[in-house]
């Protein structure tokens, strides 16, 4: 019983997850302005290392823990790399 | 040789602990941390100094429970979103803290508290402009910031 | 709905506390991200990712460590560190976007924007920004 009922746990959090991701990327390709685009990347970043740990209890191999640190660590600097682009790439001095 | 003997220590135990506890990677993972600090060491940044240290697991306490309450507020005003109407905007809060380890920690708490981004500091004025999304009352943010967090930093810094 | 295999002896009460606190996790994200698409300016849908960055990810860890913990597969290392690094870099990575866009808005003369403060030096200004 109780195991059925984390079964449909894990999936509920992973559609969640995945509509989550799909919200985000509807602000990605909709966002008015670049920071909206930049915001939504970064919120992609966190929903997929999120998503990833899901899977990672689903299947219980630690290698999805391994992708979602890395990918953690990718969203950061990504995410760094572009706001210092906005601040200084292209704005009117 | 070893700048930062804390930041060396645990870097080890996390290399050990994602890789295996083995003479090789215990080895692999001291050369990481040597270096590792070496590159901390040429950032030269300033050393903090905790003299009330025993404080920080207070302000870790109020910290977790405003988050998990403005989570809660914030998720409430996002859910019914159009049918209650919320006002934001922004506030500036004088602040008196000038350790930059304080206001860094500062920003950090009041930036991951959902309903509050941080926006600037400014030095010479001493004042942080603030975003609210659920903007009531004014003074009453303003007030909320300087004693229940400013206040408590100001003595874990002093 | 499959049971999952590898999760043969995990008592009850721990199935019941990881399911909470991964719906509780995920159903965080997910309204955080709905606000997100719904909310009408940039600085007011800067609040909305941090529902996810907080609870949303601490109610994961949360579950998986308690998981982890109780089946005793393997040490519950990636959680703790990946709940540290979300906790201390969103801060940083919404702090930067933020001034950057007030930089933008600035530089346009949005007239929604708070004007800038007279006489700002440049270097102290940043503290926890990454530089």
């Amino acid at each position: 019983m109780s195991h059925t009922i984390l079964a449909w746990s894990v999936t509920i959090a992973q559609v969640f997850l995945a509509i989550a991701m799909a919200l985000a990327a509807l602000r990605m390709f909709r966002g008015p302005r670049a920071q909206d685009r930049v915001l939504a990347l970064d919120t992609l970043y966190v929903n997929s290392m999120l998503l990833l740990m899901v899977f990672g209890m689903r299947t219980g191999k630690v290698i999805y823990f391994e992708a979602s640190l890395v990918i953690g660590m990718l969203g950061f600097v990504a995410t760094v790399a572009l706001a210092k682009f906005l601040m200084r790439g292209e704005v009117i001095e | 040789m070893l700048p930062y003997p804390l930041l060396s220590a645990s870097l080890v135990i996390m290399w050990l602990a994602l890789n295996g506890f083995t003479p090789g990677h215990f080895i692999l993972g001291c050369i990481v941390s040597v270096f590792a600090s070496w590159g901390m060491a040429a950032l030269r940044p300033v050393k903090p100094r905790l003299p009330k240290w025993y404080l920080l697991p207070k302000l870790v306490g109020i910290v977790l429970y405003d988050i998990l309450r403005s989570n809660l507020a914030v998720a409430s005003i996002l859910l019914t979103g159009g049918r209650r109407k919320h006002k934001s905007g922004f506030i500036t809060v004088p602040i008196e803290l000038e350790n930059p380890t304080a206001l860094a920690v500062l920003a950090v708490v009041i930036t991951s508290t959902p309903g509050t981004a941080w926006l600037e500091y400014n030095s010479l004025s001493k004042t942080v402009l603030i975003h609210v999304l659920d903007l009531v009352d004014e003074a009453e943010w303003q007030a909320l910031i300087k004693t229940r967090y400013e206040a408590l930093l100001m003595e874990i810094f002093k | 709905m499959n049971v999952i295999e590898h999760a043969g002896d995990l008592p009850a009460w721990a199935a019941l506390a990881v399911s909470f606190f991964l719906v509780v996790g995920a159903g965080l994200t997910l309204t955080g991200t709905i606000g997100f698409a719904r909310l009408p300016t940039f600085y007011e849908r800067i609040h909305a990712p941090t529902l996810g960055t907080s609870w949303g990810t601490g109610g994961i860890v949360m579950a998986s460590m308690i998981f982890f913990t109780v089946l005793a597969t393997r040490p519950v290392v990636h959680e703790i560190l990946i709940g540290i690094f979300v906790t201390v870099t969103t801060p940083v990575t919404l702090m930067l976007l933020a001034r950057a866009a007030l930089h933008r808005d600035r530089a346009e003369g949005n007239p929604e924007v708070p004007a800038e403060a007279p006489l700002e030096r440049e270097a102290e200004g940043q503290p926890a920004a990454g530089d």
